[in-house]
């Protein structure tokens, strides 16, 4: 199957899921006049549902078999690094976060000498933390560590 | 004339004096940092500053709080083009051309080329700014809900007409920006949309986290575990300054983006970031190579990086002729003369001349000081890209993750970065192009709430778009550029018969 034909596929059922979960919620359509919560979001989809349409119909583009995911691993480690900053921001604090994640990325993933882990993870925690908390006043988590 | 040459003469002597001008240094490093940082962008520079000028005169205050704002339109573009992350949501357009030149070995000549090209337009738009302020402000004045939906209507088609690419799948991204923009509280009504009990939502999607996502993470997600991951380049010094023939390119791209955003900078709504994608759009389309594009094209960080500085000077016209602000930095900068006591509007310039030309003249020298600023730091910070991939990514998500945080102080914007990445990751590998969802985010509120206030202004009658001759006259326009497309199209597919009916000639005979 061709490139466009699946994106077209994707966006269309993203739109009718977007159609469903309008109705779901109950949120008032309105009228052509008087216009509801739903109408403009609704109206969006419908345009998405038809492009989506368009596009699958006319197909075009590369076989899918063709598209080259080789680095879906390295991507995978490094979603998983900004998911664990996501999550333990607010409880371990902006400094022993951003460590532990860098101290990940560089050491594990990138295979890089555990000394210069230790040091850019160091210094990139403790340098931003010091240019953004102290310098321009942008606060930042501490956790409950105090980090 | 010679009232308007007396006038600035007297400006320049209250902002050449030292402390005026030592508040515009102060302000336009400050802003350079704030930019330079992703995430932190002005309105968030200047909320954060604004107490610190309590203490000060009105004019110091102001002139201030200016130099951070067009400062931070300066210091932008520098990650967009060093690291494809976008310094603030206006320098999404120069991530695409910008970042590719780096990649080339240009960042040098990309560097300086959106200095002074911001020093052009930044300039350019001020004695603009001198001269037709008060014309213009009343021009905006007439700009009603009807006429704000077409003008973001006709935006749309702009933008649409303009891509070179697949329209179809341009205006599939533009409705998903667009479905996605729709998150949140509806203005009108008060209801809930798709927040899922997210408290963080109900002011729905921020721009920065959308278009960090979508360009800074999508990227690394792309390109870290690649197998080439991205050269060290190593700039040398004479590879720092653009050369002549990148000079010419950006020649009229700059004059244009100068036009194009000042025009855009006077209209209310989220001007600036507007003005860089529809100067980008304009230049795409009246290339001579548009396939450049997207590949390191000078044109395509030309032209937006002076389309968004020229409308910074823009949105003070009506904040300053009227008291009107046109977006929320003017409106911060409004609140900050009020608490100096100086009510902005008409009797401004008549009741308070050396604030309001002592402001103008600061900044043809916050213009002057930023390049002088900005040139010289080119070659440091194109040494960013001497550090090796495997260190510079993550510290680029850090950057990322922070800067994202930052504006909220909430870490339901680094969920929604990240899942912008994946986002812009899978649509990347399609062949999409990003660009549309941003500017769909930043238009969907807009457009959505001057089309009902249209209807409720005329009682569900359609028949406003049409009675108001702003409206009418820019949705025939855009209805033209439809159907030129149409036009253009239908030519490309009777080409396409005719060459088909052709080759099945040749290979019959």
């Amino acid at each position: 199957m061709s490139v466009d034909r699946i994106s077209g596929i994707g966006l269309a059922v993203l739109a009718l899921l977007v159609l469903e979960e309008t109705w779901r919620q109950r949120l008032p359509l309105g009228s052509v006049a008087s216009p509801g919560p739903a109408y403009f979001p609704g109206l969006l989809a419908v345009l998405l549902l038809a492009a989506g349409l368009a596009m699958a119909a006319l197909g075009g583009g590369p076989r899918v078999s063709t598209l080259d995911w080789r680095e879906w691993r390295h991507g995978v480690a490094i979603f998983a690094a900004c998911a664990f900053c996501a999550l333990a921001l607010e409880r371990l604090g902006y400094r022993l976060t951003i460590f532990v994640a860098l101290g990940f990325l560089v050491g594990v993933v990138e295979r890089k000498s555990p000394a210069a882990t230790l040091v850019f993870a160091a210094a990139l925690a403790l340098g931003t933390f010091w240019l953004f908390d102290t310098l321009l006043r942008v606060p930042l988590p501490r956790g409950s560590l105090g980090f | 004339m010679l009232d308007v040459l007396q006038n600035l003469a007297l400006g320049f002597s209250v902002a050449l004096s030292p402390p005026v001008l030592f508040y515009a240094f102060v302000g336009c490093v400050i802003g350079t940092l704030v930019g330079v940082l992703p995430g932190v962008g002005p309105l968030a520079g200047i909320s954060l500053l604004l107490p610190a000028t309590f203490g000060m005169d009105a004019t110091r205050a102001i002139v201030m709080l200016a130099g951070i704002y067009y400062g931070a339109m300066y210091g932008g573009s520098t990650t967009s083009i060093l690291m494809r992350i976008p310094g603030e949501a206006a320098s999404v357009m120069t991530c695409i051309d910008g970042y590719a030149m780096a990649r080339k070995g240009r960042a040098g000549a990309a560097l300086a080329i959106a200095a002074v090209g911001s020093y052009i337009a930044g300039t350019a738009s001020v004695v603009a700014l001198m001269v037709m302020a008060p014309p213009l402000a009343r021009v905006a004045l007439r700009f009603g809900p009807p006429e704000q939906l077409a003008l973001l209507l006709l935006g749309l088609l702009v933008l649409a007409y303009m891509s070179s690419g697949s329209m179809l799948k341009a205006l599939a991204m533009a409705a998903l920006g667009l479905l996605l923009g729709t998150i949140g509280i509806d203005q009108m009504t008060g209801y809930m949309r798709y927040v899922y009990g997210v408290v963080e939502l109900g002011d729905g999607l921020g721009v920065v986290p959308v278009a960090v996502g979508l360009f800074g993470v999508a990227e690394i997600l792309a390109t870290a575990g690649a197998p080439t991951p991205p050269a060290v380049i190593k700039p040398r010094l004479s590879e720092l300054l653009p050369s002549r023939e990148e000079w010419r390119q950006s020649t009229w791209p700059i004059a244009r983006g100068t036009v194009l955003g000042f025009l855009i900078g006077i209209l209310p709504g989220s001007a600036h970031i507007i003005a860089s994608f529809v100067s980008y759009a304009v230049e795409k389309r009246v290339s001579r190579r548009p396939q450049d594009f997207g590949h390191g094209a000078v044109a395509g960080v030309a032209g937006p990086e002076s389309a968004n500085n020229s409308a910074t000077s823009g949105a003070f016209v009506p904040m300053l002729a009227l008291g009107v602000p046109s977006g929320p930095i003017p409106a911060v900068m409004l609140a900050a003369l009020m608490v100096h006591g100086v009510a902005p509007g008409p009797l401004l310039i008549g009741n308070q001349p050396a604030l309001f030309w002592g402001f103008i003249a600061s900044m043809y020298v916050g213009n002057v000081m930023l390049l002088i600023l900005n040139l010289p730091l080119v070659g440091l910070f194109v040494n960013i890209l001497r550090v090796p991939y495997p260190y510079l990514y993550p510290a680029v998500l850090v950057f990322s993750i922070l800067g994202v945080y930052a504006v909220n102080g909430s870490v339901v914007d680094v969920w929604i970065m990240l899942l912008m990445g994946v986002l812009g990751y899978v649509l990347r590998k399609l062949d999409f192009e990003t660009a549309p969802i941003v500017l769909g985010v930043v238009l969907a509120p807009l457009i959505e709430l001057s089309l009902r206030q249209s209807l409720a202004m005329s009682d569900g009658r359609y028949a406003i778009f049409v009675e108001h001759r702003i409206a009418a006259a820019l949705l025939v326009f855009g209805l033209g550029l439809v159907l030129l497309n149409l036009y253009t199209f239908a030519r490309r597919r009777l080409d396409w018969r005719a060459r088909m009916a052709l080759a099945d000639k040749g290979d019959s005979s």
